[in-house]
């Protein structure tokens, strides 16, 4: 899913002195293109879409002076454009307005949430990458095995599951019906950072690592396996080196220029997952928080978070082709002519 | 002649001095698929003393890559050795435990892969790798670093710092394989096995290549095993060759007697279908196919093919039968051995004298792919009724040659006309006359037909655009152009995956020929079949060309193929034009330097009368 | 001499399409794969189920039995829901509208997402451009966020989430296809036909489309099991058919309370929805394997290199 095909289509450029200030540089404009197109479509989601929004929010509850009201404080009352400026420029200098749910500023709102939010992707995130590269290195090597069979079924399995129905699923065994050991819910109230209770954190770390586990796995598996049946690794065989270090100084290295990229790919995976997780679990995240403001049609909140995860997502794009680009000698250091 | 053949007189000097010690000896050895599937290869035995080279030589399935692996007691996946002893000094590498075998190979034993670009690994440095040979196998050698220069000085390449740091994608072909030759000599093994190490190379760096390898195994007494398909290759560097068909040796024997007088019927018709760039002459292939594994029977795998075939031979295969000092596989080796090796008729090349005006005509053509220039200054004619090949090595641009003229490829520049009237850039802007006048066959017969239709609604295609022929006759107009081409009907309802190389090139020339063009172009359609495929192929479109009285451009990087269809020939490098005219006087009297080196790197094929390699040691 | 014997061969083979149906050929093949034949063995007991589902419900799906959360017992095998329905009948209702608006997303998808990739693909220039880069906006966010977007202006209505699942699954689909479109149109069989003059669109039709089977019967596989997922997903968060409706998502999160009482209310849909996103999982990575060729035996892998028969060079 990375913005990859640009690059690709530009046909064979000549010596770069810096392939990779290059790449970032490109990546980086194209990925602020993105975003702005993004604002635009969540703009125009939002505040364009038939059902005036004003109306939307109000509901049955709309006469025209409150709708009035409220077209003014959205800026409804302005042309399309001077909307849309306003509301950009808004986002630039701190004022994200205020969420109509409870008055209070957006981004005290959701600071809190984002922050939770970061410790569950992130912690989820370098554990499934730990467990699920390790598996898939080790089904590789013992290929055709009873472990290979088993993880790599296993793996199919996990990874057509939805994650609310793995979630449901731990919290079955764990906490109300086979073991009591976990809170089914947190009972944190939204504002508070999820540390200072990390029990809560349990399940919904484990959730989020079951749900990536299977797709790191598959990769690593898959490109180990490449790595070990090529060309090289047989020409390595043959000169002698002995497993161990064929493995650790020819396979390795190679698959994991392909897993990196999976990788970045399943923090992106993450972010869109923590929704449905979150809501399971009541864990105030950027997740819950999503899911309530759309449910009480709370536009500035809704624009803003939706903003966040484009951005995070653009963000992990440029990184993880920047990592797959150095991984890869062929790509980083052009043939001399 | 110009050509240069290796000083002999060097080859000749103490024959018994190097002779003494038998360094690799293989007894019986058999490969099946699986633990118990069919044979791959059965009942391979041979002996090389040390320093001299062994020829393997065999088209595709024949099974050689396998018996060169298995010498260092490698099987692919999916193949298991089962049989036999491979000795290298003494020790059988096959019942070698693991380490033991590990520590053998690059030590005792080094490979050199066909692929450099492939066996090198693309994420680690050169120098790193190189050293990496030396390293797991410690005790070799004191000083590993001195040692790497050593060797790399051996293979001619420049050994600074800057070249270790390189990654294997910053080289060149040639470099990647002398690297590779290098890290196969660096340990100083007994055994060598090179497994068709210059395919894919240019003819000069391929000579280059050769006489490195010979060099190394003279001053080293390394004994050598060579995998080749090409003929005229093995037949300048080994002394002794084994030629192998359908997962057996047919025969083996000194390369001064096979060559000149092979007595098994494949090696003969081998023979027969390597082009020679030195006499214009007919080539003889062999029809048919070899049997694959599992298909072989009891008989002679070849019986099916062969002119020599007795009834015995379908019911029990031969064994080998020493004959004027080599072993031939096969039961009428005396019968063939009297019956002298026939001589190839001569081509009759019709002069192009008295061509109507109509044909091709280039001039000042240039083209590019929006960079420098890939081709610039073409100027040639094509009359009609002959055939111009165009020569180069890679990169020389004679496939974008092909293109403009065929129109796939639009961004040129100069003056084309075809039957006297101007030729426009692209297929868009082009008439259907013109579209049908000129066709092109494709040089990768395994991607050029669409694996989802049949031969008969392949060939008949370009009749639907072309003519106004109702169904059933453009079905069978289809049907004759494949008698042409020699397929019967059977074929009509075939799909290409259910046919050989060798067919489906001539399903493809069959579809450039339902239209009755008169110009067809032919890029490399011979490069990616086997020599005795190629004669065929070869001879086809001769007799093709003169039944339809075609004009013909046929591309080719083999010079030697040049002499058996061409009647003029012209050479391009990076590109330009080097030098034009009739074949014979551009290959027997080259004025430029770049033809006359291109003439002198081409391997020549020793046969009866010439002298070939090393004199072996029996 | 039979009749057949006497019509020239040439014409026979040639008349009307000897074409191998090659999707047909295909599913005959995966079935026979253990993987193949598990996939659509659940895959179709979890949507036969649906199917007929309502007609056998022994009770009404939506009306108030008994007590809320009441344990399995003679008349009703599952229990009773948060309101005191019967689970049985609920489960039985619950999966068809599920499973056809997944559907419906899916094939929205792959049209619209085969025609953008296959046509950027063959055509280049501006036009390739201009859809990926749409495609790169779509794709910016995951899916089940852009359908939240759409919601929470619109409203949860079930046509809007359809084009809304739909929509997201096209800019994956175009890519997919835009990759294999690119592949096939360097090969030289269709390099051949544009020889003969031949105009992209029917070059396209004819030569390129049969080619692109494979791939596609893969993405239509995955994307079918996405669908669900993210239909059963947004159910789950309320965003699906609204109450009193039976639906396998909703009722998971509905009944989540009362786990400790009456678990089979939330069990069994969800054990519902595993299978049948297993199967179609287990079906499609069957699929894959077959026509991409992934771990093909070692036998064919090492018959092949020997004989230098290599398909693609």
């Amino acid at each position: 899913m990375s913005v990859a095909t640009a690059s690709v289509r530009r046909g064979p450029s000549r010596a770069v002195a810096h392939p990779i200030r290059t790449l970032v540089i490109r990546r980086a404009a194209l990925g602020i293109v993105t975003l702005l197109l993004v604002s635009v479509v969540v703009f125009l989601a939002t505040e364009v879409l038939p059902g005036n929004a004003a109306f939307a929010v109000l509901g049955r509850s709309a006469n025209p002076a409150r709708l009035h009201s409220l077209e003014r404080q959205l800026h409804l009352n302005r042309g399309l454009l001077d909307q849309y400026w306003t509301w950009l420029s808004g986002l630039f200098s701190g004022r994200l307005g205020d969420s109509l749910a409870n008055g209070q500023p957006v981004w005290s709102l959701v600071e809190p949430r984002l922050v939770n939010s970061a410790v569950l992707v992130f912690l989820a995130g370098a554990i499934g990458t730990v467990i699920g590269v390790v598996l898939g290195a080790v089904a590789a090597l013992r290929k055709d095995g009873w472990f290979d069979h088993v993880s790599s079924v296993a793996a199919l399995a996990v990874t057509s599951l939805p994650e609310f129905v793995i979630a449901i699923t731990l919290v079955i065994v764990f906490a109300t019906n086979v073991w009591h050991l976990l809170p089914a819910v947190s009972l944190l109230p939204p504002g508070t950072y999820a540390w200072s209770q990390p029990k809560l954190l349990i399940l919904p770390v484990a959730t989020l690592v079951i749900v990536i586990v299977p797709y790191l796995f598959r990769m690593m598996r898959g490109a180990m396996i490449e790595a070990l049946e090529s060309d090289y690794v047989e020409m390595a065989r043959l000169k002698g080196v002995p497993e161990w270090r064929v493995v650790f100084t020819h396979a390795l290295p190679s698959a994991m220029a392909p897993t990196i990229q999976v990788i970045g790919l399943n923090f992106l995976y993450l972010a869109g997952g923590v929704v449905v997780v979150e809501y399971v679990f009541n864990y105030p995240g950027i997740g819950q928080g999503l899911v309530f403001a759309v449910g009480n049609r709370d536009i500035p909140v809704v624009q803003f978070i939706v903003l966040v995860l484009a951005a995070f997502y653009v963000l992990m794009n440029i990184l993880t082709d920047v990592i797959a680009l150095l991984a890869s000698p062929r790509r980083r250091i052009p043939r001399e002519p | 002649m110009t050509s240069d053949q290796p000083p002999l007189a060097e080859t000749a000097d103490e024959p018994s001095a190097r002779c003494d010690t038998v360094r690799l000896d293989v007894q019986d050895l058999a490969i099946r698929l699986g633990e118990s599937g069919p044979d791959v290869v059965s009942e391979i035995s041979f002996a090389v003393p040390s320093g001299e080279v062994l020829g393997l030589v065999g088209e595709s399935g024949s099974g050689k890559t396998t018996v060169a692996l298995a010498l260092l007691g490698h099987a692919r996946r999916g193949l298991s050795i089962t049989g036999g002893q491979v000795r290298l000094d003494g020790r059988d590498l096959l019942r070698l435990s693991p380490g033991d075998l590990r520590a053998v190979r690059g030590a005792r034993v080094a490979y050199v892969p066909q692929d450099p670009a492939a066996a090198l690994n693309p994420t680690r440095r050169v120098g790193a790798q190189l050293t990496e040979a030396l390293r797991v196998h410690p005790g070799t050698v004191d000083d590993i670093a001195g040692r790497v220069q050593e060797v790399l000085g051996e293979v001619s390449l420049d050994a600074s710092p800057a070249m270790l740091r390189r990654y294997p994608h910053q080289l060149s072909g040639g470099q990647q394989q002398r690297v590779a030759l290098a890290m196969a000599f660096c340990c100083r093994p007994s055994l060598i096995v090179l497994d068709e190490p210059t395919t894919g190379l240019d003819v000069s760096t391929q000579r280059h290549v050769l006489d490195t390898v010979r060099s190394l195994c003279r001053s080293y007494g390394v004994a050598a095993v060579y995998v080749s398909h090409d003929l005229a290759v093995v037949g300048g560097l080994v002394a002794q060759v084994a030629v192998m068909y359908a997962g057996r040796i047919a025969e083996i024997g000194a390369t001064t007697k096979v060559f000149p007088y092979p007595l098994h019927p494949y090696t003969r018709g081998l023979l027969g279908a390597v082009p020679s760039v030195d006499r214009a002459e007919v080539l003889t292939g062999i029809e048919g196919q070899p049997p694959r594994p599992g298909r072989r029977g009891r008989g002679c795998s070849f019986a099916s093919r062969c002119g020599y075939v007795l009834d015995a031979c379908r019911s029990h295969a031969p064994e080998p039968v020493l004959i004027d000092g080599r072993a031939v596989r096969c039961l009428r080796a005396e019968d063939i051995q009297a019956d002298a090796a026939t001589q190839r008729a001569a081509v009759v090349t019709s002069p192009a004298a008295g061509a109507p005006a109509a044909g091709l005509s280039l001039r000042a053509l240039a083209a590019g792919y929006g960079g420098p220039p890939v081709l610039s200054g073409i100027g040639f004619d094509v009359p009609a009724e002959s055939c111009v090949a165009v020569v180069g090595e890679s990169g020389s641009g004679k496939t974008t040659l092909a293109r403009c003229i065929v129109g796939l490829h639009a961004s040129w520049t100069g003056d084309m006309t075809f039957g006297g009237v101007s030729l426009p850039r692209g297929v868009q802007r082009r008439s259907r006359d013109q579209l049908k006048g000129i066709q092109y066959v494709f040089q990768n017969p395994y991607t050029s037909l669409n694996p989802r239709k049949t031969v008969s609604q392949i060939v008949a295609q370009p009749l639907e655009r072309f003519t106004g022929l109702p169904f059933r006759e453009r079905v069978e107009r289809a049907g004759q152009v494949l008698q042409d081409v020699s397929l019967g009907p059977d074929f009509l309802s075939r799909y290409p995956d259910q046919l050989s190389g060798g067919e489906r090139q001539r399903v493809a020339i069959a579809r450039a020929l339902v239209v009755e063009p008169e110009l067809l172009v032919c890029d490399e359609v011979t490069s990616a079949l086997d020599v005795s495929v190629q004669a065929v192929i070869v001879e086809l479109l001769r007799r093709l060309q003169r039944e339809h009285h075609l004009a013909m451009v046929f591309i080719t990087h083999n010079l030697a193929l040049v002499r058996s269809i061409a009647q003029s020939v012209i050479v391009l490098r990076d590109g330009a034009m080097v030098e034009s005219g009739p074949v014979e006087q551009i290959l027997e009297r080259p004025q430029d330097p770049y033809t006359i080196q291109l003439l002198q790197d081409v391997p020549r094929l020793a046969t009866a009368g010439d002298r070939g390699g090393d004199e072996p040691c029996r | 001499m039979t009749a057949a014997a006497q019509v020239p061969p040439a014409a026979r083979a040639a008349r009307g399409p000897v074409r191998r149906h090659q999707w047909l050929a295909t599913l005959r093949t995966v079935i026979r794969t253990p993987r193949g034949a598990v996939g659509l063995a659940l895959a179709l007991s979890v949507t036969v189920l649906a199917a007929i589902g309502p007609a056998v419900a022994p009770q009404s799906p939506t009306a108030l039995l008994t007590v809320p959360f009441a344990k399995p017992s003679g008349q009703f095998p599952l229990g009773s829901d948060f309101l005191g329905r019967d689970v049985l009948s609920r489960v039985l209702a619950g999966g068809w509208v599920l499973l056809l608006m997944a559907a419906a997303a899916t094939a929205l998808g792959i049209i619209v997402g085969a025609t953008a990739g296959i046509s950027a693909a063959y055509l280049r220039g501006w036009s390739d451009s201009l859809i990926m880069r749409t495609v790169d906006v779509i794709l910016a966010f995951p899916q089940l966020v852009f359908a939240l977007l759409l919601v929470s202006v619109i409203g949860p209505k079930l046509w809007l989430i359809v084009l809304a699942v739909g929509l997201s699954h096209a800019p994956q689909v175009a890519r997919v296809l835009r990759s294999a479109t690119l592949e096939i149109s360097e090969r030289d069989y269709v390099k051949a036909v544009e020889l003969q003059g031949m105009r992209p669109t029917k070059v396209m039709r004819t030569e390129i489309l049969p080619n692109l089977i494979s791939p596609l019967m893969v993405e239509t596989g995955l994307r079918l099991t996405y669908s669900i997922v993210i239909m059963a997903g947004l159910a789950f968060l309320g965003f699906g058919q609204q109450p009193p409706a039976a639906n396998w998502g909703s009722m998971i999160n509905e009944n989540r309370i009362g786990l400790t009482l009456n678990p089979w209310a939330v069990i069994v849909p969800a054990l519902l929805i595993a299978l049948l996103t297993i199967g179609t999982n287990t079906f499609t990575d069957a699929v894959a394997r077959v026509t991409i060729g992934v771990d093909r035996q070692p036998e064919e892998v090492a018959l092949l290199d020997d004989l230098g028969l290599q398909e693609v060079k």
